[in-house]
């Protein structure tokens, strides 16, 4: 049944068998996108008419590739600025958050966890309304009291970044705190002895020690917001991100540029993947 | 000393507190304000229960509501059969040499986004998809057939997507296991029906409670798959209330089905942590 025990032979071939079909049916959608980016046809099907990158290059009036279809190209460039505001903000907060659940002592603190945590439970579509609806009325109520507009309580970018923000805090604290619950306090406590001051402390001592923890969460928010859809879809202004620029091509029918986009992304999140592996197995 | 740790806490718990309460806490509760408001026939606001009485009075309301808690269920579980096998033959049969690999291999097609994971099914097996050309060109099939747009497809894509939020935790609550516990049961002639029920499962019931959460919760307020691989018949709940904010305008009417929906994720969650005992922070982290 286990390795230490002896095995028929069929228990071993079935297993086999289903983790071939298993793997089959986890890659069969990636590689057949990513060849049909190569294929020189109008639709992204067979039959293959021969290896072409027009659907990357290509500038003429039926074939416009992903390196000259601007509005694709816009929509990465704000899916990477979110990205990147996300990732810095929720950082900086789940940190926070993870010293203070760790480190803190305070009242009702199993219940202020407990709120921490529920963004994992919330239905990202439930978080995008309950966002969009109470600003809406924040900003409301700004224009009729102060007569003043103010544009992050409207649908836009910087919505946006505040909804994912929202929620991608707790995957940060989440991935911090378990960093910071083998951490040995005597090294605080020794610093602190020795006249460093609390912020130093941590300064010197305690991110350090968690460095490895933050380029992986940081690593995590940057791709959680690159992706997100369900809450972006209800707060998003003119400026499209990505997941909701091919959405809207995807469900009006399709052409294999979305493979080419696709094709890209895969090559690079698995990058992103592998280079991230290879920091926390050196870290090891 | 304690000036300073005084100072320290604050610095944490200001921020903290803001995000919860402005982000989380904040807008929850003006979404159960907005669902408990009504447009009357003179075009005022009034506090009613009307939003509600709307949802139970037309049946394609709550026929979908209850459609969606079910079919997440059946995701829950299928995606749970699927993906067991797999936990178990990568922690306890294969020789650990191949074990790193497998699981890097398991996880890289979660990091890709779910859009193009939908997209890639939505070409494979779509009427004028691969699959069908191969089907066609075998002599298989005459004609191509339609594979996408019906439910059985959708459950399919939702159990795909949400593969790797059980795999995680099985794996990690499978490797925890001690292999003598197996070892024993074996010597003392217990069969493997018998291991797996009395031993293997009851050892990994908070990896399976925590998959389980995740996976009902993602597929409960999934929109992408069921919007493009059930087709215009997949009547998500979702998709209802996306209709009622962007297509109707109806925030009132669209706050209350997420009310509901809100209602519905937190119940199930919380029976299936009763159930089995344990809480929220410990299911999760």
């Amino acid at each position: 049944m286990i390795r230490s025990l002896p095995k028929s032979k069929g228990y071993d071939i079935s297993f086999i068998i289903y983790m071939v079909l298993f793997y089959t049916f986890l890659f069969a959608p990636l590689v057949v996108t990513c060849v049909l980016a190569f294929n020189d046809s109008e639709f992204p099907t067979l039959p293959w008419n021969g290896f072409s990158l027009d659907w990357f290059f290509s500038n003429t009036n039926d074939r416009v590739g992903i390196f000259n279809d601007s509005s694709n190209l816009t929509s990465i460039w704000i899916s990477i600025k979110t990205a990147f505001f996300v990732s810095i903000f929720s950082l900086t907060l789940g940190t926070m958050g993870a010293f203070l659940f760790e480190q803190e002592n305070f009242k009702f603190k199993q219940g202020f966890y407990f709120l921490a945590l529920t963004p994992l439970v919330i239905p990202g579509v439930i978080l995008g309304i309950s966002l969009l609806l109470s600003t809406n009325t924040a900003g409301t109520y700004m224009e009729n009291t102060f007569g003043i507009d103010v544009e992050f309580f409207r649908p836009s970018f910087w919505l946006v970044v505040i909804g994912q923000f929202a929620f991608i805090s707790t995957f940060v604290l989440l991935v911090v705190s378990a960093r910071l619950k083998k951490f040995d306090k005597s090294l605080e406590e020794a610093a602190l002895n020795l006249g460093a001051t609390r912020f130093e402390v941590i300064r010197l001592i305690t991110l350090p020690y968690l460095k490895p923890a933050l380029i992986g969460a940081g690593a995590v928010a940057f791709l959680m917001s690159f992706e997100n859809f369900n809450t972006t879809l209800f707060l998003i202004g003119s400026d499209t991100t990505l997941p909701i620029n091919l959405y809207l091509q995807v469900r009006d029918g399709s052409t294999p540029i979305i493979n080419a986009i696709s094709f890209l992304l895969i090559v690079s999140t698995s990058l992103m993947a592998i280079i991230n592996l290879i920091f926390t197995k050196k870290e090891q | 000393m304690n000036k300073h740790t005084k100072f320290g806490f604050y610095i944490f718990f200001i921020p903290v507190f803001l995000w919860l309460f402005l982000l989380i806490v904040l807008p929850h509760i003006e979404l159960l304000f907005m669902s408990l408001k009504y447009e009357n026939d003179m075009g005022e606001m009034v506090w009613s229960l009307q939003n509600y009485k709307e949802f139970f009075s037309e049946e394609i309301y709550w026929l979908t509501f209850l459609r969606v808690a079910l079919y997440a269920i059946l995701v829950t579980f299928l995606t749970f059969v699927v993906t067991f096998p797999i936990a178990f033959y990568i922690t306890k049969v294969v020789s650990p040499k191949y074990k790193g690999f497998l699981i890097i291999l398991l996880l890289m097609p979660f990091w890709v986004s779910e859009l193009v994971r939908v997209y890639g099914w939505m070409i494979l097996l779509r009427e004028s998809g691969v699959i069908n050309y191969f089907l066609v060109s075998l002599h298989i099939l005459d004609k191509p057939i339609e594979m996408l747009y019906n439910d059985v497809s959708m459950i399919m894509g939702l159990v795909y997507t949400s593969m790797l939020f059980m795999v995680v935790p099985l794996i990690s609550s499978l490797d925890g296991m001690d292999d003598s516990y197996i070892e024993a049961a074996h010597d003392l002639g217990a069969s493997k029906f018998i291991i797996f029920f009395k031993i293997v499962i009851p050892y990994t019931a908070p990896g399976i409670v925590s998959g389980s959460i995740v996976v009902f919760m993602l597929t409960l307020g999934n929109y992408l798959t069921p919007n493009l691989m059930g087709g215009k018949n997949s009547l998500w709940f979702t998709e209802q209330i996306y209709n009622q904010f962007i297509a109707s305008f109806n925030w009132n009417q669209g706050a209350a089905f997420g009310f509901l929906l809100l209602l519905l994720s937190s119940l199930i969650i919380w029976i299936g942590l009763k159930l089995t005992k344990q809480n929220l922070a410990k299911a999760l982290s």
